[in-house]
């Protein structure tokens, strides 16, 4: 049987606008992933340990705060830095446009999803984009 | 049933014959909240209603019609456009800006270090000072925020929760700097943290001494800052978290109850502070089912007000309420077309009977509004109350078969929760239980389900969507330099104070935290020797303990 994929869903900074991540989360684990949720409030350190500690394939990191240019990128580089840059990073939230081309050019972030995105569309990137 | 209702029902039914031969776009048709609702309405559903008893007259028990005898009439609604970015200099002009062009009150936005309790310069503070609101740190910010705007003149909503105690110290001190008496001062902090474990996720202590917290706030209220409105019981973060307008409507009124239980229990006479209490909700886009939704607040609250905790100055009965138009039904996709939702939702407000309004800038799906969007959802306000001349019959939907049904609808559906909330052992043990947010998050995820099936239409996102939209509009940038601007000027305040008096206040706070007498004349000298909020925050911190949540989805 091919193992599940796992998926930590996580919010990092000060907001506490949990809906869409929860909405996410559920989604996902209703398509047969494995899903963590970290709850509110992590640092980019407790998200990158959590990640590497649960072993997941993708962090998915929602953000409403506008915190997105400083901790998107944290969150990147500590999982380099611990050797995990195989883990796929991906974000949605309230990301002007500009922002979303800046990360992912600077090679931040595989996917930025924003307001309006179907749930489908979020599974299915997912699903084609973890190896095997 | 009089011979009337009968004649009436035999003709319903010979009508139904022929209609029900029709075919129908849908099989089902329900608000945006999933509640079915009937193709018609006639007197049979409202064949109960009692007009003196369920309804009176506005500025009249039991207030269905408004809680004033005159409405707008007398006086429009506030218009009060929520504002608040970067430093306090910055917002302090968007402050100027909105009152030259005809705002009526003041409603601060504060960033997420200040709602949380961080100073700028705290490692969890990076990246956030400035981004969602305004940068508080100290009183020096905040006589800085006012600069200019007289606080006997201005009405000043500021929302703020968990540190709330602190911020609204600061702005009597403000006050005193203008040489303007605290009980001249008019405004609302929200300071609902209820809501905060429930929905809207900002907490700093646990619910026991942030209840406390509360209850200093309207004890001190009371006595010294008569006119200030003490909380702002809010549904608008239930519903933006994803409730429907029942659990909205229920969840709300529930956190109301408990605000007046803690208050009696901490010995207060209900008298003494309902009357300060007030409400806000959410106008989502279901344009009829918030309209009822509004009318049964205020039914349910002053019945409840009068009949179960005993109030006897009419004041205490009043479910007075702001309201801000949905955030959550915007969309990032076509924005322009926010405007219109943004006015649709606003009419349901007005007609609804609010005291004051928050329109939605078109751009707010993507960014803090622009200058010229925050003008155009003024702009929205203004015409529906100088040129469309619904503001100029009270509670004009009165009546109205199907507004009345749902008002009662929406009343019989709050009375269930409030069963359920009591079974459980009330808003805090619900709160333990997860109660809320799982309803809450269950809701969500039918909407979003809805959506995604095409089930429910939202314009220019499943539907009528242009496939090659180029984004448009300007966005407001918040340049990342204030940051370190606002960490130098709070940097410079700790040098430069009295830092022995700072020692002194904060270490007398700690023993009233200990204590049991009223924590808030010891903030007020905390924040007088300037000290900062995340200094006070952590001293109480220190003493009350930190709030945990744990994750489910």
């Amino acid at each position: 049987m091919a193992r599940k994929i796992r998926v930590l869903v996580a919010k990092p900074g000060l907001d506490g606008h949990d809906r869409g991540a929860r909405v996410i989360a559920r989604a996902l684990r209703d398509a047969g992933m494995e899903v963590i949720y970290t709850g509110l409030h992590q640092t980019p350190e407790q998200i990158v340990e959590a990640a590497i500690q649960e072993d997941v394939d993708v962090v998915g990191l929602s953000i409403l705060s506008g915190a997105h240019m400083t901790l998107i990128p944290r969150v990147t580089q500590l999982l380099r830095e611990n050797g995990a840059d195989d883990i796929i990073v991906i974000g949605g939230g309230t990301i002007p446009e500009d922002d979303i081309k800046a990360l992912k050019e600077g090679g931040w972030v595989k996917e930025l999803f924003t307001p309006g995105t179907p749930l489908e569309t979020i599974v299915e990137w997912i699903q084609s984009n973890v190896k095997d | 049933m009089n011979d009337q209702l009968k004649e009436l029902q035999e003709g319903l039914e010979k009508w139904r014959q022929t209609r029900c031969q029709m075919k129908d776009r849908d099989c089902r048709f329900e608000t945006v909240s999933g509640m079915e609702v009937k193709d018609l309405y006639t007197p049979l559903d409202i064949e109960n209603l009692d007009y003196e008893r369920d309804l009176g007259f506005p500025g009249e028990y039991p207030f269905t019609r408004g809680v004033y005898r005159n409405m707008y009439r007398g006086r429009l609604w506030t218009m009060r456009q929520f504002a608040g970015f970067a430093t306090a200099k910055e917002s302090n002009k968007r402050y100027k800006y909105l009152l030259e062009k005809g705002q009526t009150g003041l409603s601060v936005a504060f960033d997420m270090p200040t709602i949380m309790g961080y100073d700028s310069d705290h490692p969890r503070a990076l990246g956030e000072v400035g981004r969602v609101g305004v940068a508080i740190d100290s009183l020096q910010d905040m006589e800085t925020l006012f600069d200019g705007i007289p606080l006997d003149k201005v009405s000043t909503s500021m929302t703020i929760n968990a540190p709330a105690a602190v911020i609204w110290c600061m702005y009597i001190a403000t006050g005193e700097k203008q040489g303007v008496r605290p009980e001249q001062l008019t405004g609302t902090i929200q300071n609902d943290i209820l809501k905060e474990y429930i929905a809207q996720k900002s907490w700093i202590f646990p619910p026991e001494p942030s209840m406390r917290l509360i209850t200093d706030i309207f004890a001190y209220a009371s006595r010294h800052v008569p006119k200030w409105n003490t909380i702002s019981i809010s549904g608008y973060h239930i519903r933006e978290a994803g409730s429907t307008a029942v659990q909205e409507l229920a969840f709300t009124l529930a956190d109301g109850f408990a605000y007046v239980e803690a208050g009696i229990k901490a010995g207060l006479n209900v008298d003494e502070f309902a009357p300060r209490l007030s409400f806000f909700f959410n106008a989502h886009i279901d344009f009829f089912e918030e309209i009822a939704k509004y009318r049964a607040a205020r039914r349910i609250w002053a019945r409840r007000m009068k009949e179960k905790y005993g109030a006897r100055d009419p004041r205490s009965w009043l479910l007075r309420f702001h309201t801000q138009t949905a955030g959550c039904s915007l969309t990032a996709q076509q924005p322009e077309n926010n405007i219109v939702r943004t006015a649709y939702e606003a009419l349901a407000a007005v007609l609804g009977g609010t005291q004051s309004l928050h329109t939605n800038s078109m751009d707010e799906v993507l960014a803090l509004p622009t200058e010229k969007a925050v003008q155009i959802a003024l702009r929205t306000q203004q015409i529906l109350a100088y040129e469309t001349g619904v503001s100029n019959v009270i509670d004009p939907l009165a009546g109205s078969y199907y507004v009345e049904a749902l008002t009662n609808k929406m009343e019989e559906e709050a009375e269930k929760y409030f069963e359920e909330i009591e079974k459980r052992g009330g808003v805090l043990a619900c709160i333990e239980q997860n109660f809320f947010q799982q309803e809450i998050a269950d809701a969500a995820y039918r909407y979003q389900r809805a959506l995604d099936s095409k089930q429910r239409i939202l314009v220019g996102v499943n539907e009528f969507v242009n496939p090659d939209e180029k984004l448009e509009i300007e966005i407001l940038k918040i340049d990342p330099e204030i940051e370190q601007e606002q960490v130098a000027r709070l940097q410079k305040l700790r040098r430069e104070r009295d830092n022995i008096r700072v020692q002194e206040t904060l270490e007398a706070l700690r023993r009233a935290c200990e204590g049991t007498e009223n924590v808030i004349p010891y903030i007020l000298d905390c924040v007088r020797a300037y000290a900062t909020e995340g200094e006070i925050i952590q001293v109480m911190r220190e003493v009350f303990g930190e709030y945990k949540e744990k994750p489910t989805f």
